[in-house]
């Protein structure tokens, strides 16, 4: 009855080297809380070049992709026929549409800021690859979706590019006259692929800051000070937004 | 329902297009574009609302 007890509780002053003999799961819990610390996500203060029209493409390109998952639920739950012969059908078959042509055009903007902005400096070259891998993930979604909307304009693109899948040599396992599996594609194995390749994208934004404007001063990392266990200081080019625009 | 149907197999016209040279895109898209162009020079250009001052407090 007497046996070694187990602390249910993690002993955060506990040495480095008892991690070894911890459970994967609490190895895991470790790896998440550490992935993004506290203070860097949802940060409430933000360096003063943030406040620019430019810097809100990023996020209006979130609310998109929301609004996108969303309205493509309901789209499949109704069926691929289902917007030809519903008023509400047809309603959510838009709502999709233009969140999907607004996620790309403030996409695109992003995209344009970002590379003006070179901001891929100060160690950000992982986020701009996984925007980039975002960007090419969505365009391939987006091309399924064309695919799956069982009408003669679907039927014209897929027909046009079976040829060129043929040509390449992929048209065999990528079918886009096949709609089942374009519908496969479309509404469950691209947006598991891009949702993921977003998130790793958000997390190293918050990790590592938004990029500065060229020749703008970079503040410190945001919530570096309160990770490391210090009261957070504040220069000139870290205050923030929340508390006014400061030049 | 049948006529659901059929409204929805009519064929959607391309609309009319523009073409420079090798360049050949459709009016629609040529807009988009430009909108999106005349969108982010506006982001550039146009001051970011200041917050209200009672957010100060």
């Amino acid at each position: 009855m007497s046996g070694p007890s187990t602390s249910l509780r993690s002993e955060p002053t506990e040495p480095q080297s008892r991690h070894a003999h911890d459970t994967w799961t609490a190895a895991l819990t470790r790896w998440v809380e550490g992935l993004v610390p506290r203070g860097q996500w949802l940060p409430d203060r933000q360096p003063v070049y943030v406040a620019s029209w430019i810097y809100v493409f990023g996020v209006a390109c979130l609310a998109s992709l929301v609004v996108i998952i969303v309205s493509g639920l309901v789209l499949s739950l109704g069926g691929v026929a289902w917007w030809h012969v519903s008023t509400l059908g047809h309603f959510v078959n838009s709502v999709h549409l233009w969140s999907v042509e607004l996620f790309f055009a403030t996409m695109v903007i992003h995209l344009w800021g970002k590379f003006f902005m070179a901001s891929w400096r100060g160690n950000r070259g992982l986020t701009w690859a996984t925007g980039a891998l975002a960007f090419f993930g969505s365009l391939g979604t987006a091309f399924t979706g064309y695919l799956i909307q069982t009408n003669f304009d679907a039927q014209w693109i897929s027909t046009q590019a079976k040829d060129g899948l043929n040509a390449a040599g992929i048209g065999a396992w990528f079918n886009v006259m096949d709609l089942g599996q374009m519908m496969l594609w479309h509404v469950s194995l691209l947006p598991l692929v891009v949702g993921a390749i977003v998130v790793v994208h958000i997390v190293l934004v918050r990790r590592r800051g938004v990029a500065p404007p060229i020749g703008a001063t970079e503040p410190s990392p945001p919530g570096a000070a309160a990770a490391a266990g210090a009261a957070p200081t504040e220069s000139p080019a870290t205050l923030a937004t929340r508390s006014g625009v400061k030049s | 329902m049948i006529t659901q149907f059929l409204a929805a197999s009519q064929p959607v016209p391309a609309g009319p297009v523009v073409q420079w040279g090798w360049l050949t895109i459709t009016v629609a898209n040529l807009l988009v574009i430009l909108l999106m162009v005349v969108v982010f020079v506006l982001a550039l250009l146009l001051p970011f609302p200041a917050p209200r001052e009672d957010e100060d407090q």
